[in-house]
């Protein structure tokens, strides 16, 4: 077998520039004050005043307060993590950072610019992006597309302004994909949403770098719903990549986005997220694809960080021999509960699905899958595999599946796989004898146990976990 | 030259007492034997000389050219040029045998600059001379490995590595005869003024292909018993017995 030496190479040179960068924490915060605000709490009242701020046409009005009676109707769900933490009634819904939305770093406010910039997203932009977008709080603050992927027809800015510019098309899929009624936390975003990406590529247009939008929390005791489209049009490609990130408060935040991706016939997506949020953050997203006939969905996903996380990215696989894939990768540390996992829905014959989602667990963090896959009947000969690793770091870490099949297709083939490791005195100690430190050693046999997943997603996103991961893991002294 | 001095070292795991004052010196260019029937605490010096966490040292000292290891830890010790070839390797699963070698040469050589292809092709050399097949770069760390490529292993990571001081714990154990000879071979061709060795091993046939020049032989804990290499003759002969009468 060859070893990919520029591979090697370049990951060990990028960590190095990385490592050199010093950016070793997010949770910093700025002293900044929205030029807007609803104030706290969430009424009909307050719904109104987010619609009539944005100046939107009526029939986002009335959605809007439609989701919000539904919202209002729904219980908390008690399934899973305890959500009796989040504090409705001293949440900010709404929070303006700025009036003005432009397309040159340069006109973004200071303040805002220099939190980006500490974050990187201008070079990155510069060096890897096809287009970028910057949210901070409710808005989105910047945005820009390459000139040859806008003469191509490609459009890529932040929902408000698409509801605007081009109203028609994002009304064909607004909450078509995830409609408001989906559960209490879509309902929640259908009523307070602000910001998120829109972005459409048009037939047969093949982007070769990938699209971003970075949202940025600062707010204390703020909630974050932005609401994003993806339209890949027939035979079509793109990739699009968030990240995302806030600082750590004593009052916690609440982050309930809805993401919706549309990959007609014969296109392919990519989405990438890299979600590292503080500790103070509930993240509540309803994240979900359409895939129709020969089209390839691929949710990659990193999940680092936040209080509480519930998110199952699902992929609806609605034409003949649509394929969808999931890889996630969530780091639950101290105090988190990651209840995490993806969902495959066959309603078409020869259509199929892969998952693989490694969970890893630091002290007293807990990692649940929650899975669920579903072949219709009539989706014959339709495929799925799913596998589940946890590595639990301390003894009083904690991991749970449970994956859940509903299959009504009797040619249908589907596995599961599972298994859960725990680091070791021993192979720690062989590690360190030959002379890593603990934290090497340990960071070591975490990314051994992600390798056969980042083997497989972008080299960009790797990287940026590698990182990511080494610095979690640093966060926590004696490990093992 | 490096020299290990272990001077009334006392050791235990958890209450128990297995390393009972024991003091030897190796120096740069000795090859010393360290035998002894099972359970004499001859593995147990090897993990305690490497910084175990399971093992205590209670009192004395462990020295490479001056420097105490006593408290340091098992990294340290590695970068002060101490290396410990393990009786039982840990498989790692995931962690990929070349990032492993090229993390641990950066930890140990910080300031040797060598680019990844030079470092692969020194690899690939040695994987050779040991019998590894060049495809094992890509596996994980002992992982799905048989005994032998273990032991294998352990002795490329030692010429990768190019430590000072040497403790080899039955490295002889699960290698056919061939094996040996390659593996004994390679230790052979690592062997200078420079490095001290300290072979542990129950059988004499290693010792025949890399003749020591001290032979120590350890029974609880304690160091009983020194000489020349015809003491593993007479041990291969007649066991333990006639040194216990002794």
């Amino acid at each position: 077998m060859e070893i990919d030496y520029r591979k090697d190479e370049e990951l060990e040179k990028l960590l190095k520039e990385l490592k050199e960068i010093k950016q070793n924490d997010y949770e910093f915060h700025d002293n900044l004050k929205p030029v807007y605000t609803t104030g706290t709490g969430l009424n009909r009242s307050t719904v109104e005043e987010i619609s009539e701020i944005k100046k939107e046409p009526e029939w986002m009005r009335r959605l809007r307060l439609k989701a919000l009676e539904i919202f209002q109707s729904k219980p908390v769900p008690t399934w899973g993590p305890d959500l009796s933490g989040i504090d409705w009634e001293n949440t900010s819904y709404y929070n303006r950072p700025d009036e003005r939305r432009v397309n040159d770093w340069n006109e973004v406010p200071d303040q805002i610019k220099q939190t980006f910039q500490k974050l990187g997203i201008p070079e990155i932009e510069q060096k890897y992006l096809a287009g970028s977008v910057a949210q901070y709080d409710s808005e989105g603050v910047y945005h820009n597309l390459k000139k040859v992927w806008e003469d191509k027809g490609v459009v890529f800015m932040d929902l408000d302004s698409a509801v605007q510019k081009y109203p028609d098309l994002v009304k064909e899929y607004y909450c078509k994909a995830v409609p408001v009624t989906d559960n209490k936390f879509a309902a929640l975003n259908g009523a307070v949403w602000s910001g998120g990406s829109f972005l459409y590529v048009p037939k047969g247009v093949q982007i070769d770098m990938p699209l971003q939008t970075y949202f940025r929390m600062n707010g204390e005791a703020t909630g974050q719903f932005e609401h994003t489209i993806v339209i890949a049009d027939e035979g079509s490609k793109v990739h699009y990549i968030e990240g995302c990130t806030a600082p750590r408060y004593d009052r916690d935040s609440l982050h309930s986005a809805i993401v919706e991706i549309y990959v007609k016939k014969n296109a392919k997506a990519r989405y990438t997220s890299v979600q590292n949020w503080s500790k103070s953050v509930y993240n509540m997203p309803t994240k979900r694809a359409w895939v129709d006939e020969h089209a390839q969905m691929e949710w990659v996903g990193g999940s680092l960080g936040s209080k509480v996380t519930m998110l199952y990215p699902s992929s609806y696989l609605r034409g003949a021999y649509a394929t969808a894939s999931n890889l996630n990768i969530a780091l639950a540390g101290a105090g988190t509960y990651k209840d995490t996992g993806a969902k495959a829905l066959h309603f078409a014959p020869y259509t199929s699905s892969r998952i693989v989602a490694k969970s890893i667990s630091i002290e007293d963090g807990k990692a649940v899958y929650r899975g669920l896959l579903r072949v219709n009947k009539g989706a014959i000969n339709s495929k799925s595999k799913v596998q589940c690793d946890a590595l639990l770091i301390n003894d009083e870490s904690s991991s749970f599946t449970y994956p859940h099949d509903e299959i009504y297709e009797p040619t249908a083939t589907f596995s599961h796989e599972a298994s859960v490791g725990k680091i070791g005195t021993e192979e720690l100690t062989y590690l360190r004898s030959r002379g890593l430190s603990e934290d090497e050693a340990s960071s070591m046999i975490v990314l051994g146990f992600l390798d056969d997943v980042m083997r497989e997603i972008p080299m960009e996103f790797a990287v940026e976990m590698n990182r990511l991961i080494k610095l979690e893991m640093s966060k926590y002294g004696a490990v093992g | 030259m490096s020299v290990l001095e272990i001077k009334n070292l006392y050791a235990r795991v958890e209450d128990k007492e297995l390393i009972n004052d024991l003091s030897l010196t190796v120096r740069g260019g000795e090859i010393h034997a360290l035998m002894g029937p099972n359970g004499a605490g001859k593995s147990t010096l090897g993990y305690v000389l490497m910084g175990h966490p399971n093992y205590t040292v209670t009192s004395g000292s462990i020295r490479i050219d001056g420097k105490e290891l006593v408290g340091t830890t098992p990294e340290e010790r590695a970068k002060n040029g101490l290396f410990l070839a393990f009786q039982n390797p840990v498989a790692v699963q995931g962690v990929k045998l070349s990032t492993f070698l090229r993390t641990a040469y950066n930890q140990v050589h910080p300031n040797e600059k060598m680019s990844i292809q030079d470092f692969y092709d020194r690899v690939k050399l040695h994987m050779k001379r040991v019998g590894l097949e060049e495809s094992f770069i890509s596996r994980s760390v002992n992982d799905g490995f048989s005994g032998g490529e273990r032991k294998r292993f352990e002795i490329l990571q030692m010429i990768i590595l190019r430590p000072k001081i040497v403790v080899l714990d039955e490295i002889d154990s699960g290698l056919d005869v061939d094996a040996l000879k390659m593996v004994s071979e390679e230790i052979k061709e690592y062997y200078s003024q420079d490095v001290g060795f300290l072979i542990i091993t129950h059988y004499q046939r290693i010792l025949k292909n890399i003749e020591p020049q001290f032979v120590h032989v350890m029974m609880n804990g304690k160091m009983i018993m020194e000489g020349s290499n015809d003491i593993s003759l007479k041990i291969e002969e007649q066991g333990y017995d006639w040194i216990r009468g002794a």
